[in-house]
């Protein structure tokens, strides 16, 4: 095996069809989850199945971690069950004559006993599942049959894992009953994710890097915190534009219900849902909920006001709109307002402002 | 008091037994790759096969028997085949009869199999493959044990079609007990001798027969209620 990348994903990848073209060029980080979003069409599932080899690839290279599953300099095309991959399809695809365990330990059984990483009692653990061991899959609840599909995935210790569209199929309290599940897979696995998504709120909760596809082509691809805050996104996040931010829980207000997030930049208060003090959380702010005001008002009901640097305003597909990235202590946040209050307020790059932040969404 | 079944009537159920099952089982042999290959292809070819597949089921029994007849017989091309491999002529012989049988039968068998492979779809399959699934693996590890009731189906209809066929035992097997004289052609010689008993005895066994054989059939395969 080629040794090269050895802790990144380079997937190049091009497919044909009569209707549909696919044709990207991804560099991914080795670890983590990254979300490959799009509108349905935009080709996020086609890339998945390139990579897994279930869909013809025309022209493609693919190299995990250092294992090259295609390269056609070389004539290397590993057929899909040669793959140390897990896919998890939007259909959890159980087999439909095996129990829960037998489904389990499928996958498990074909791969050899020096590979095993993941084992099935860790798998069952993680996803939650002891107790649906001797169910038939046609018993089972929509989120309990993604959870053991997971689970499925995870015990043939795959070197990739491959999600698409896990939760799309499930409503929104099954979407909720697994969104734990899926973290916990992010903190506790040590190999590279792959998660397709329609859902800007998904996104925001598990992703670690963010590609954008359209039309079966990459429209941006990086960091999740750094990616959102571009200004060319918004055509394709629309009313979802916004920042997802990270930091701590410093401090927990009993009184008032809150907790108080520090950013690198300053501190959010939140509705406290009791998170441990100390914690990593995510929190995400929509542009919309952002407005902007010269000097910090203290006799508003808006809790999080945060000093900030104009940085760049640029329209929106609207004429009324336009979109200010703000700085504030080096993280950006991007804020929607309208044109008119940029002509009175006099905003241009360089200003200082109060960035009042409506609504903070802890997000995991 | 005689016998209700003569020897050459139980001759007659015996062979018909035989003849049965030979053929259901060369059918499943046959029958599951081509059946596989029709519910997966985008071949043109696919059209083509199915209606052939599906000949025997408007095909006069005599049309089919009349042609086995005369490509078999010793001017025919697989008649000089069969000769020229050393397996003589096949008319009139239980091994005819037995050709004759899988062809008249075949869309009996293909045609639940066929159904039973699309309905499985893809899901399963490419599950398996990302399970590490080999094809063949695939193959005995899914679509064998989903495509189960199709196989009981397939195997209940051609083993019972088998037995009902007349026109095409008559043409290339003729009427040579314990050879090629199968219960429906035994049943119409007793008639022709104007034997109504016997022909009463066989006519009826066989009327109970095919409905216990449909009743095992829908049994099996009960209404799916809404899920």
């Amino acid at each position: 095996m080629n040794q090269s990348n050895t802790n990144a994903v380079h997937a190049r990848l091009q497919v044909t069809r009569p209707e549909f073209s696919l044709d990207v060029d991804l560099q991914l980080p080795g670890r983590g989850i990254s979300a490959l979003f799009g509108v349905s069409g935009s080709g996020k599932s086609s890339c998945l199945r390139a990579m897994a080899g279930l869909d013809q690839v025309a022209k493609g290279y693919l190299n995990v971690n250092g294992e090259i599953w295609r390269d056609d300099s070389r004539g290397v095309n590993v057929p899909t069950h040669r793959r140390a991959l897990g896919y998890v399809f939007q259909e959890a695809n159980l087999f439909a004559h095996l129990d829960v365990r037998r489904n389990l330990d499928y996958g498990q059984r074909r791969v050899p006993r020096t590979d095993r990483k993941v084992s099935l009692e860790h798998a069952i653990e993680l996803l939650g599942i002891a107790s649906l061991l001797p169910r038939r899959p046609e018993t089972l609840s929509g989120g309990e049959r993604q959870r053991v599909a997971i689970a499925r995935a995870l015990a043939t210790s795959p070197r990739l894992l491959l999600m698409d569209e896990p939760l799309a199929a499930l409503d929104y309290q099954r979407k909720a009953e697994i969104l734990p599940y899926l973290r916990r897979l992010h903190d506790e696995l040590d190999i590279p994710i792959i998660y397709v998504s329609h859902s800007a709120e998904e996104v925001a909760q598990l992703a670690d890097h963010l590609v954008v596809l359209e039309k079966g082509r990459v429209v941006v691809s990086g960091p999740l915190t750094e990616t959102l805050a571009r200004l060319d996104l918004p055509m394709h996040l629309g009313e979802d534009t916004g920042v997802v931010l990270e930091g701590r829980v410093a401090e927990r207000d009993a009184e008032w219900g809150l907790a108080r997030v520090a950013l690198p930049a300053g501190d959010l208060w939140v509705r406290d849902s009791g998170e441990a003090l100390g914690l990593q959380v995510r929190v995400r702010i929509l542009a919309r909920d952002i407005s902007l005001s010269l000097a910090a008002h203290s006799d508003s009901s808006i809790l999080n006001i945060l000093p900030a640097m104009v940085e760049q305003i640029v329209g929106e597909a609207h004429p009324a709109q336009v979109l200010v990235r703000l700085n504030t202590g080096g993280v950006p946040l991007v804020a929607r307002v309208t044109r008119r209050s940029v002509a009175t307020l006099r905003l241009q790059p360089g200003l200082k402002v109060w960035a009042q932040i409506k609504a903070v969404a802890l997000v995991g | 008091m005689e016998s209700i079944l003569s020897p050459s009537d139980l001759g007659a159920i015996t062979l018909t037994q035989k003849l049965a099952s030979v053929t259901t089982l060369l059918l499943l042999l046959i029958g599951t790759p081509i059946a596989w290959w029709l519910a997966r292809t985008t071949s043109l070819w696919r059209g083509p096969v199915s209606a052939l597949v599906a000949l025997p089921l408007v095909l006069p029994p005599t049309v089919l028997g009349f042609y086995l007849l005369v490509s078999l017989g010793p001017n025919g091309p697989l008649g000089q085949l069969t000769q020229a491999l050393g397996l003589g002529l096949l008319p009139f012989t239980f091994a005819g009869l037995v050709v004759g049988s899988v062809l008249y039968s075949m869309p009996f068998v293909i045609q639940p199999l066929q159904n039973a492979f699309s309905v499985i779809g893809e899901g399963p399959l490419e599950a398996a493959a990302t399970l590490r699934a080999s094809p063949l693996d695939r193959f005995f590890t899914v679509v064998l044990p989903l495509a189960r009731p199709g196989f009981l189906t397939a195997i209940i209809l051609g083993f019972a079609h088998t037995v009902g066929e007349f026109g095409v035992v008559l043409m290339i097997g003729g009427n040579i007990p314990d050879e090629t004289r199968v219960i429906s052609v035994q049943i119409y010689d007793h008639v022709e001798a104007l034997e109504y008993t016997q022909a009463h005895w066989l006519s009826a066994g066989m009327l109970l027969f095919s409905f216990l054989v449909l009743l095992l059939l829908y049994s099996f395969n009960p209404a799916k209620p809404p899920r």
